[in-house]
């Protein structure tokens, strides 16, 4: 069943037996990354990082998680900022959403970032929720995470034993799994910067302004004149994680967007996703759902957008 | 060398102090880590001027200032905010930075029980203060976490529209 915090929270909410106060934990403020790793070691990783809690309290509250202690990584410097390293943008993990509208370096070098942000949540959940945060908890109806995927970011970790790089497309693996491990935590995220031969686009079909997307996509693609060179598309909202729909590039790459490889692509998702039955919208609905949205976008990349 | 006190873990629910500015006056409060923002505002601050409605980042009614920012209380936990400036509802009012919005809000019934009022507000307010004029495509977005059971949303929207053209304009709403 394609889930969401959200939904799940409303729906324990509706039902009954909701405990709406956090079980009893212990609080530290981490002021570096050692100090943070260190103690969710010590708490026998009956632990959790806290963020923006905007995902994270609400769990907390009706008791989905019940840790012995919190971290607050908040204070810890190093994994706040936005700066051009090289080919990539080093976009820290405490990047709030709302930084990605407003901080310049992300709306010229990672601009899909720019365009999803306004799509997330509210905007005072914007106001607090984090980037490294969002990718943590891979919400295969996020926007972030599945962004990504498109831009062929790296994700980069600090755990006990070291720092690693891995790649976007390695680390989503099922729903609310990462390749993150217990007592991990995600210290930012490198984006290949935007080029001028690139064009990208965004966008989602939801019921309402700020919820959930019944189904979203983003995607980057590489032209010479009017020939795709290279295009990486990325849905969320459509199976238990945010998916690369492989099959749809592989018919676009190497040719320009005419209608009737735009019709190619839209055909070949049937291939590439496999939406699962939920209460909510049936599979035949997501799928088409899907191929109307990746028309739009296709389009629009078309017109140079 | 690590910071992390081990001892801490068998405290989970003693109470720690913290400290705060709220409504411009420096606040210290005794709270459990378990205890949200809004929780310590409302029996701890005897401030109930910002509600608790769904608890859970849905409704809007507890949205507060943090450090000039709209956020919501319910997600926040108050050791979090330690070192905090806070403007709740009181203090907005108190300020008078509000009161174009207030009046407005009286004037059009743009609130009927009132639950959601200070959360609106506090909404309008950030809204206002980061857009000189924001249409109203943009005001209904801006509005759509805060749920409101009785007006029907016109309303609000016309108030917020009309304190936004009166102050670019360089006065208050009329
Ligand atoms: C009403 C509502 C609507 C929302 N709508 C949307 C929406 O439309 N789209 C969307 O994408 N999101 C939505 N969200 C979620 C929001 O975007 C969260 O901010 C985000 O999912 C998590 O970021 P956070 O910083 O708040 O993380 P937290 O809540 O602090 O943490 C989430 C999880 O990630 C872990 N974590 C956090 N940071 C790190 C790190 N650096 N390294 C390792 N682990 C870490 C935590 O331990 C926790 O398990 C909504 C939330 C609410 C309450
Ligand atoms: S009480 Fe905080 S959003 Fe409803
Ligand atoms: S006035 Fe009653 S909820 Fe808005």
């Amino acid at each position: 069943m394609v889930t969401n915090l959200a939904s799940r929270l409303m729906s324990r909410w509706i039902s009954e037996e909701t405990a709406v106060k956090a079980r009893a934990f212990s609080y530290f403020r981490a002021a570096t990354i050692d100090q943070a790793l260190d103690a969710h070691a010590r708490a026998g990783d009956d632990a959790r990082f806290i963020a923006g809690g905007q995902s994270l309290v609400p769990a907390l509250s009706l008791r989905l998680q019940a840790p012995r202690l919190l971290i607050d990584i908040t204070h810890i410097d190093e994994l706040r900022g936005v700066r051009r390293e090289g080919s990539h943008l080093r976009i820290g993990a405490l990047t709030r959403h709302c930084e990605m509208l407003s901080e310049p370096l992300i709306a010229e070098f990672a601009p899909l970032l720019h365009a999803a942000a306004p799509f997330v949540a509210h905007p005072a959940i914007r106001n607090r929720g984090t980037f490294g945060g969002s990718v943590a908890l891979a919400d295969p109806a996020s926007e972030f995470p599945a962004m990504t995927l498109a831009l062929d970011a790296e994700i980069e970790i600090a755990a006990p034993s070291g720092r690693r790089r891995i790649k976007a497309d390695d680390f989503f693996i099922d729903l609310f799994e990462t390749a993150l491990q217990p007592g991990e935590l995600i210290t930012a995220i490198h984006v290949p910067l935007f080029k001028a031969d690139q064009r990208f686009a965004f966008d989602e079909l939801a019921r309402r302004r700020g919820d959930y997307a019944l189904v979203g996509c983003g995607m980057v693609a590489t032209f010479t004149g009017e020939r795709i060179d290279d295009i990486r598309i990325s849905f969320f909202s459509v199976g238990n994680t945010p998916t690369r729909v492989k099959g749809a590039e592989a018919t676009l790459i190497g040719s320009s967007l005419d209608p009737e490889r735009i019709a190619a692509a839209q055909g070949a998702l049937e291939g590439d996703l496999a939406p699962l039955d939920s209460d909510e919208v049936p599979p035949a609905m997501r799928l088409h759902l899907a191929r109307v949205l990746l028309g739009r976008l296709l389009g629009r990349l078309g017109e140079g957008a | 060398m690590s910071g992390f006190d081990q001892t801490l873990l068998d405290e989970a629910d003693e109470t720690v102090r913290v400290r705060l500015i709220v409504n411009g006056r420096k606040v210290t409060c005794e709270v459990a880590p378990r205890d949200t923002l809004v929780d310590c505002l409302r029996d701890k601050l005897e401030l109930t001027g910002t509600h608790a409605g769904c608890e859970m980042g849905a409704c809007g009614a507890c949205l507060v200032q943090i450090d000039g920012r709209a956020v919501h209380s319910c997600l926040v936990f108050a050791v979090q905010a330690d070192g905090a400036t806070i403007d709740t509802i009181e203090g907005l009012s108190e300020s008078g930075v509000i009161a174009d919005l207030q009046a407005e809000f009286h004037r059009r019934n743009a609130l009927q029980c009132g639950f959601c009022t200070p959360g609106m507000l506090v909404n309008a307010q950030e809204l206002l203060s980061r857009v000189t004029q924001p249409n109203r495509e943009e005001i209904r977005d801006a509005l759509s976490g805060n749920y409101c059971r009785c007006t029907g949303y016109e309303t609000i929207v016309d108030a917020i529209d009309a304190v936004a053209k009166a102050r670019s304009k360089g006065g208050g709403a009329a």
